[in-house]
């Protein structure tokens, strides 16, 4: 999933996939923390979004 | 040429005379040049209509979903590796089968015969892998590296891959030959049909004819054999290969996996294993 849609230029950082126990809370936290600190380091997204009609 | 178009006629009539098959998948001369379109002989008076030659770029494959009678078909490499994809998903039974193999030297494109289509220059299964009967002596198959457009690609920057696939899929109609000619496209409604829910667009937005290109690859991961039927039925002159060959390169990086080359494994994305690389996920 993550190679074709980066292959068609979607930024690196932005799609990101992880699985996590409903028993992990910290690793929850890990995740949510760096996956927020890259995507606001990439900027608001201007691919894949619809202008308006 | 002519030699294969004769040896696939005298099978043909010697299958549909004694019975062995009710009908025999193979091509005939199309209405427009340079083309040859999909036939089904039911009796040895129509056998002259079946035709080989270099404009054989259609899968036939395509023609075998859900059929209940037997039939014999025409198969190349990848017509072959096809046939095991519909045998593996439930889609027919190798019994039903007699499969007339034909090792291939590649098709042309439509619109230049002195050259061969870009899938064919790089294809590792030119004869077929399975069959029951061979037209020809088998021929030899070139190794080259298939990944080079890929790599071409992968080497771009973020804006640039954007830009170029946002060129490539500027010229699409959604006229949708490109599913309609595939072997692996055979879902009885397609997603880009639902209404309940609605997953794309259904207009000529850019993002949703992106979107349309993209999942319909996604839905080949692992099953595409790089016919090229859906390039070469474009009437835009899309090469949409661009997205299911990205793919089959993954599956080959990350699972060492070719399409269709035996009827039993299943794709790597249909099954688990304990040992499937897992970088992409924390």
């Amino acid at each position: 999933m993550k190679e074709l849609m980066e292959h068609m230029g979607i930024e690196p950082g932005r799609l990101q996939f992880s699985w996590i126990s409903s028993a992990e809370s910290t690793k929850f936290v890990d995740v949510v923390k760096d996956v927020t600190e890259k995507v606001k380091a990439l900027g608001p997204n201007k691919n894949f979004v619809k202008e308006a009609s | 040429m002519e030699a294969y178009t004769e040896k696939i006629r005298e099978i043909s009539e010697r299958l549909l005379k004694d019975g062995t098959v009710e009908a025999v998948i193979g091509y005939r001369k199309g209405s427009v040049e340079n083309s040859n379109e999909p036939c089904i002989v039911r009796s040895s008076e129509k056998i002259n209509d079946l035709v080989w030659d270099s404009n054989c770029r259609i899968n036939l494959a395509n023609y075998l979903t859900n059929r209940k009678d037997k039939v014999a078909i025409i198969a190349k490499g990848c017509d072959s590796r096809n046939i095991n994809t519909q045998i593996i998903e439930n889609k027919i039974k190798r019994d039903q089968l007699f499969i007339i193999g034909v090792p291939c030297s590649g098709m042309t494109k439509k619109e230049d015969s002195s050259d061969l289509q870009e899938n064919c220059k790089v294809c590792h299964h030119k004869n077929p892998v399975v069959y029951d009967e061979l037209v020809a002596a088998e021929v030899e198959e070139t190794k080259v590296d298939r990944y080079e457009d890929v790599k071409k690609i992968e080497a771009m920057g973020v804006e640039e891959k954007w830009e170029f696939f946002k060129d490539l899929l500027e010229p699409c109609t959604r006229c949708y030959a490109c599913k309609n000619a595939c072997p692996l496209c055979y879902c009885p409604t397609c997603f880009v049909d639902e209404s309940k829910p609605q997953w794309v667009g259904k207009g000529m937005d850019p993002i949703d004819v992106r979107t349309y290109h993209f999942l319909r690859a996604y839905h080949c991961a692992g099953r595409c054999t790089d016919c090229g039927a859906c390039e070469s039925a474009c009437p835009q002159g899309i090469n949409m290969r661009h997205f299911t060959k990205k793919l089959e390169k993954e599956c080959f990086d990350q699972f060492a996996w070719e399409a269709g080359l035996n009827s039993e494994e299943r794709p790597p994305l249909d099954t688990f294993k304990l040992d499937d690389p897992q970088t992409f996920i924390k």
